[in-house]
């Protein structure tokens, strides 16, 4: 009992730090321009005026189409990139495959802040910058390695006598992955997805060093070019509502796929 | 049903190594043939190159007089029981066994009516809407069969089916195994390290070692009349003893004593080819304590008296076991033989042991003297160094003593 109630005060402690920034960002969202710096925590005069002000301007709704889109484009290519490649690292021996697995390490380890200067220059010359397939290609490579890692980590985990069996059973090789193989990768697919997501949807160093305009800018971005109504207003509201509304997204993503992330799918597959 | 043949069949890997060495052996349409060897010895990858999922470097496979070394596993027409079972854990136990008629794009009413046979066959009836996550070994086990018997294959292939589960189901589901082949009577190739489970089960027995067929043979006959030393050595619980030997004066001297030679024998042993040191193997079943002996047998024998070291009563029998001095009978066959038993885990000594297996009735004592008799007909003896049975005639070993 003892212990039980450790732990639980332990855990009050962890959400209660984890919650009360988030929090204190709704609570702000909520608040009065008047009211804003009061310091209370719940706030005493109720507004949804910074709400209806940010998608009154264009700026912000552009903004989120902007990251939607290219962070959705983003995680389904990187992903499906991701599943074949890991696929062919935990179920086949072809030369250079300590290789790669070095490089997508040595990538995911590079500092990305000293790739910002060399890719601005390169995508001004080809075009590239300030456009959706500016950001998709840098979050691609940075996005690749990260899903490459979880799910070889997953395919090892699923028994390779599945495989043998569904072809002894009849199963070309393309149908022994799609009917056996894909079903039970299918949990480390939607967590890497979302791990891809969250990825894309919070970068901040590339978003604003390879974007100019409205056209290819994402919301963390946006936000930073909030200002008030006036030059001396302060757009701690505006800023702050944005924030919740772009908390949405993730949340939503996290519901949606969570329900097909049930451990511990492969259990019976073997002995265990 | 199908009758399977390999031709020389060869499987060597990228790196140099060859695990199986142009092996032949024709199976014939129903039959139970059991490739038996320790670990390494190529008899799962010879399976696998039955079943396709391994290429064969050279030699040729034909089942049902077609030769099938090119052709993708699904084109063989083969069933496979795997050691992990390998059950597909997404799907319910009705649509594991259902899966490979799916895939043959059968219609579905008569996928239900097969599933449902093969359900009551194996007694799982009440099991398919299961996930095989929340079924016991034995059913996971026994849902494994009814994938592989559902479609009716011209062979069914098993690899170790029966090693992941414990002692007594084991030998349960071994009963089965056995009738249900009798009763489905499909060629079958089943994989195995267990020599009881190969002795119990097969119609003939392949032994392996290092990736060539060192025997083949129904499960007496490699019993009794054993091809070399490592057939010997590997085939029956508790193994063959095993004493080194050499001829002198007509006699084969011993750390028992002097054995007898038959005329046969002598002649054998005189050539100029016959090897000047041996050794001798006798299995356990063929000593008896001597006082047991009815008079009619003792001339068969010899005796010879010795401490007792250890007795282990099983009740049916005993398991008496004696030091014998002189040192254990060496040879690269034992070598093997040892290592496979994990002989490298126990404490090495230089005292030869003898396992004999005395009737209930013997009055044996740990640490007294006991006069013991062995049966003279029943001894085998090996070259070393090729490990070969020079006491076998005609492909029967007849003993040391026979004229």
């Amino acid at each position: 009992m003892n212990t039980k109630l450790r732990w639980g005060l332990l855990d009050a402690v962890v959400v209660v730090f984890a919650l009360v920034p988030v929090l204190w960002v709704m609570s702000l969202s909520f608040k009065t321009a008047a009211t804003l710096t009061d310091g209370n925590f719940i706030p005493r005069d109720w507004t949804l005026d910074n709400y209806k002000l940010i998608f009154q301007t264009d700026q912000f709704v552009r903004a989120l189409i902007n990251s939607i889109g290219i962070a959705l484009i983003s995680t389904v290519i990187a992903v499906v990139l991701g599943t074949m490649a890991a696929y062919a690292i935990s179920r086949l021996d072809f030369p250079g495959k300590s290789l790669l697995v070095g490089v997508s390490l040595l990538i995911a380890m590079f500092p990305q802040v000293s790739l910002v200067s060399p890719l601005f220059n390169i995508e001004r010359q080809t075009g590239l910058f300030d456009t959706w397939p500016g950001l998709i290609l840098p979050y691609i490579t940075f996005a690749l390695p990260l899903a490459i890692y979880t799910l070889s980590a997953f395919f090892k985990q699923i028994p390779w006598d599945l495989e043998k069996a569904a072809k002894m059973d009849g199963a070309t090789q393309g149908e022994a992955f799609r009917k056996v193989i894909a079903p039970l990768a299918a949990p480390g697919v939607f967590t890497t997805a979302i791990l891809v997501f969250i990825f894309c949807w919070n970068d901040f160093l590339f978003a604003i060093s390879l974007t100019s305009t409205e056209q290819s800018r994402t919301v963390p971005v946006a936000l930073s070019f909030f200002t008030g109504a006036s030059q001396f207003e302060d757009p701690t509201g505006a800023i702050s509502a944005a924030a919740v509304v772009i908390t949405i997204p993730i949340i939503l993503f996290v519901l949606f796929f969570q329900k097909r992330i049930v451990a511990g799918l492969t259990s019976g597959a073997v002995k265990g | 049903m199908a009758d399977i043949v390999l031709d020389k069949v060869t499987k060597s890997y990228p790196d140099g190594t060859t695990a199986v060495h142009g092996i032949d052996l024709e199976i014939a349409d129903g039959e139970f043939v059991i490739l038996v060897g320790p670990s390494g010895c190529g008899k799962s990858t010879t399976l696998n190159m039955i079943a396709g999922l391994e290429d064969i470097t050279s030699g040729e496979l034909r089942i049902d007089g077609e030769r099938v070394n090119d052709k993708a596993p699904k084109d063989r027409d083969i069933a496979m029981v795997f050691q992990s079972y390998a059950l597909y854990p997404n799907m319910t136990v009705g649509e594991n066994m259902a899966f490979p008629l799916k895939l043959a794009k059968l219609p579905k009413a008569e996928i239900d009516k097969k599933v449902n046979d093969a359900a009551k066959v194996l007694d799982l009836t009440d099991y398919l809407d299961r996930r095989p996550a929340n079924l016991s070994g034995g059913q996971r086990q026994r849902v494994a069969m009814g994938r592989a018997i559902v479609r009716s294959p011209k062979v069914f292939l098993m690899d170790e089916p029966l090693s992941n589960l414990d002692a007594k189901l084991r030998v349960q589901m071994r009963t089965q195994v056995s009738r249900l082949q009798k009763q489905l009577n499909t060629t079958t190739v089943y994989v195995t390290h267990d020599q009881t489970e190969a002795m119990t089960l097969g119609d003939r027995v392949v032994v392996m070692r290092g990736g060539r067929i060192q025997q083949v043979g129904d499960p007496q006959t490699l019993y009794d009349h054993p091809n070399n030393l490592f057939v010997a050595g590997f085939i029956g619980s508790p193994s063959m003893n095993f004493l080194p030997a050499t001829v002198a004066e007509g006699k084969l001297r011993t750390a028992l004593g002097d054995l007898p030679l038959g005329e046969r024998m002598q002649r054998v042993l005189a050539a100029g080819d016959a090897p000047r040191e041996l050794v001798l193997g006798i299995r356990p079943e063929h000593f008896e304590d001597a006082a047991l002996v009815e008079d009619r047998q003792r001339s068969h024998g010899y005796e010879f008296t010795a401490p007792v070291d250890l007795v282990e009563s099983m009740g049916s029998d005993k398991y008496v076991y004696f030091n014998v001095e002189g040192g254990a009978a060496t040879s690269a066959d034992l070598a093997d033989l040892a290592a496979d038993a994990g002989g490298a885990d126990l404490p090495s000594s230089d005292q030869a042991s003898l396992v004999t297996r005395l009737s209930a009735e013997s009055r044996v004592r740990d640490g007294a003297s006991t006069k013991v008799w062995m049966n003279l007909d029943k001894i085998h003896l090996f070259d070393p160094k090729d490990g070969r049975n020079v006491t076998l005639h005609e492909g029967r070993a007849a003993g040391v003593a026979a004229s």
